[in-house]
């Protein structure tokens, strides 16, 4: 039975609900609304919230400094290459861990997770050194391969617990109508599978988006993508709020558009498996 | 053609045997029920002659030939499964055309044999709808349309009714044994319920913990119970077993009397008991009546007009020619 909830317990709920989502969100309303100030009102105190000059000349001398479209293509390269091979090695990985489970499965499952436990610092300076030696340094295949690896724990996962979801009766019921492996995969399971898979691509591309670790270590100027190109505005002086922060603006946005209009199905992909 | 066979066949999960050797021959076209408690490997059973287990040991043979290392796609059989397993994705006319797709046939030859199955399963006017559209009794019969456009070797059914209603289970329990008798292809069984098993089969091969306890007609097995656990696991309401000066004095350790084989009378008879709880079904009654000498209460079946009530004196007397005998080790006596 529906448990009765009176209005005001909607109403707390509501507006506590809203205040965390302001909460969470004021960093990137705040760096939004710097973008449009002037540099000096940028550090101005106290700062005004709404009542300024706005201005785009920030966006403008940003794209004159450098290459907006170079740093996006590189970022567009590095997020979709890393997802589209993460995927690739990932649903045969969690369906043969979902379907024929092995005595070890659970351990591997967990040992893969755990590498996302150490510090990536704690690698940092071997895996530098093999980039160096192999020549991809400031390279996007280089930056495809990192990325892969680092979020596939992460994809295996989230595809594994979505593949467990579904009835093995049916998969059973497609070999004894005479399917194949490769029919049973194609056919049956992908199908079924299909916003599973979906809300892992999302997901996937928005980390690869953001990553700033690897990035910023492992390129220079050629393979940098849109998060070097915020560094590249962040100045121990700090005197460029403004500009960093239309830079920021400028990067997050297609992740930011992207991001709101799947919402439905992230949402869906992450909470898989906690809600049937 | 459907014969199957299965020679020291066995089943086991790392240290388990869930199904010590066993051998079992299935005629062409007979209806084979497996019955058994729940856990008793019947299902396993099925699923090793269907493929989707591997045997530990012994041989399958499906019409004489080798399928023990067989995959379950190239069998031949078709299997219908108690969740239905439908593809929900598809329709009703995808789902059932699936086999034929996968074994290569051409789209007016798929069409032609779903639009066959459709009229004989009454699902015509559904064949554009998705699973999740249908009620349970249609979605069983899209799985058994799937089964049947296939024109399978044998049928295997694992528990197909359990997931419909009393009503619908009637229902759907007569369509089956109406297309045994239509097709008259080799259809293999799995149930729980006895009841099912008494009135579809050809032969039932009641199961307990992964042994053939015996294989028979409805009737053989009722008649007939070779030990105490078929006895007691085949007719309903379940046998009554009476020990000690009873049983003794027809030389036997146990002897078993079935519920209809008692009459009961308010006046006289040869065992004197109370009558407990009282069921009446309109054209049968149940009584359990309590005798002072026996802990477990014994179960008669009369008329649906006999008036006896809770704490009444009752008599019954057991049919002799119908008490069945046992030793000690719970064998009958013949």
């Amino acid at each position: 039975m529906a448990r009765a909830v009176s209005n005001r317990r909607k109403i707390i709920a509501t507006t506590a609900g809203w205040l965390v989502g302001l909460l969470i969100f004021f960093p990137i309303l705040w760096t939004i609304l710097t973008s449009f100030k002037t540099e000096a009102e940028a550090i101005a105190s106290p700062p005004s919230l709404l009542a300024f000059d706005w201005t785009l000349d920030n966006y403008f001398t940003v794209q004159e400094r450098s290459n907006y479209f170079r740093h996006f293509f590189n970022s567009v390269v590095i997020s979709l290459g890393s997802t589209v091979i993460g995927l690739a090695i990932a649903v045969p990985a969690a369906w043969s861990m979902a379907f024929v489970p092995a005595k070890r499965t659970k351990d591997v499952l967990m040992w893969m997770l755990s590498t996302k436990m150490l510090p990536p610092v704690g690698v940092l300076v071997p895996l530098y050194l093999i980039f160096r030696d192999t020549g991809l340094l400031d390279t996007r295949v280089g930056l495809v391969i990192v990325l892969t690896l680092i979020n596939l724990p992460i994809i295996v996962w989230m595809l594994f617990t979505y593949f467990r979801e579904i009835p093995g009766d049916i998969l059973e019921a497609a070999r004894m109508d005479g399917a194949s492996l490769k029919a049973e995969i194609l056919y049956v399971l992908t199908p079924m599978a299909i916003p599973g898979i979906a809300s892992t691509l999302l997901l996937n591309v928005i980390l690869a988006w953001n990553e700033a670790f690897w990035t910023l270590n492992l390129t220079a100027a050629n393979a940098a993508p849109l998060t070097a190109f915020i560094a590249s505005y962040s100045s121990p002086e700090g005197l460029f709020y403004a500009k960093l922060s239309a830079a920021s603006t400028m990067a997050i946005a297609p992740i930011l558009i992207l991001g709101w209009f799947s919402q439905k199905q992230l949402v869906r992909g992450l909470t898989f498996g906690a809600v049937k | 053609m459907g014969r199957i066979v299965l020679q020291e066949v066995k089943k086991s999960f790392g240290h388990v045997t869930v199904i010590p050797p066993l051998d079992l021959e299935i005629e062409d076209g007979e209806f084979v029920v497996f019955v058994g408690p729940s856990g008793c490997g019947k299902s396993t059973l099925l699923r090793l002659i269907a493929g989707l287990e591997d045997v530990t040991d012994g041989r399958i043979q499906i019409d004489g030939s080798e399928a023990t290392a067989v995959p379950p796609a190239k069998r031949g059989l078709a299997m219908v499964f108690q969740s239905y397993a439908l593809y929900p994705h598809m329709t009703v006319r995808k789902n059932i055309a699936f086999p034929l797709r996968m074994a290569g046939l051409d789209k007016a030859e798929q069409e032609e044999r779903v639009q066959a199955a459709a009229k004989v399963l009454n699902l015509s006017e559904y064949l554009d709808r998705r699973p999740g559209q249908l009620s349970g009794g249609q979605r069983q019969r899209v799985a058994i349309g799937r089964a049947i456009v296939r024109e399978p070797a044998a049928f295997l059914f694992d528990e197909p009714l359990s997931n419909l209603d009393a009503a619908l289970r009637v229902g759907m329990r007569l369509e089956i044994s109406e297309l045994h008798e239509r097709l008259k292809t080799t259809m293999i069984y799995v149930t729980h319920d006895q009841v099912e098993a008494m009135t579809m089969a050809d032969k039932i091969v009641v199961l307990h913990a992964g042994v053939i306890e015996q294989v028979g007609s409805p009737l053989e097995l009722y008649r007939t119970p070779r030990n105490l656990f078929v006895a007691g696991f085949i007719g309903s309401p379940n046998m009554n077993f009476v020990t000690g000066p009873e049983a003794a004095k027809r030389d036997a350790h146990t002897i078993g009397i079935r519920p209809e084989h008692i009459t009961p009378s308010s006046t006289d008879g040869a065992w004197k008991g109370k009558v407990g709880v009282s069921e009446h079904l309109g054209s049968d009654t149940f009584f359990h009546v309590h005798m002072e000498d026996r802990p477990d209460p014994i179960t008669v079946r009369a008329g649906g007009e006999v008036n006896l009530h809770h704490g009444d004196t009752i008599y019954l007397t057991p049919d002799e020619s119908c008490i069945h005998r046992f030793d000690d080790r719970g064998l009958r006596i013949a």
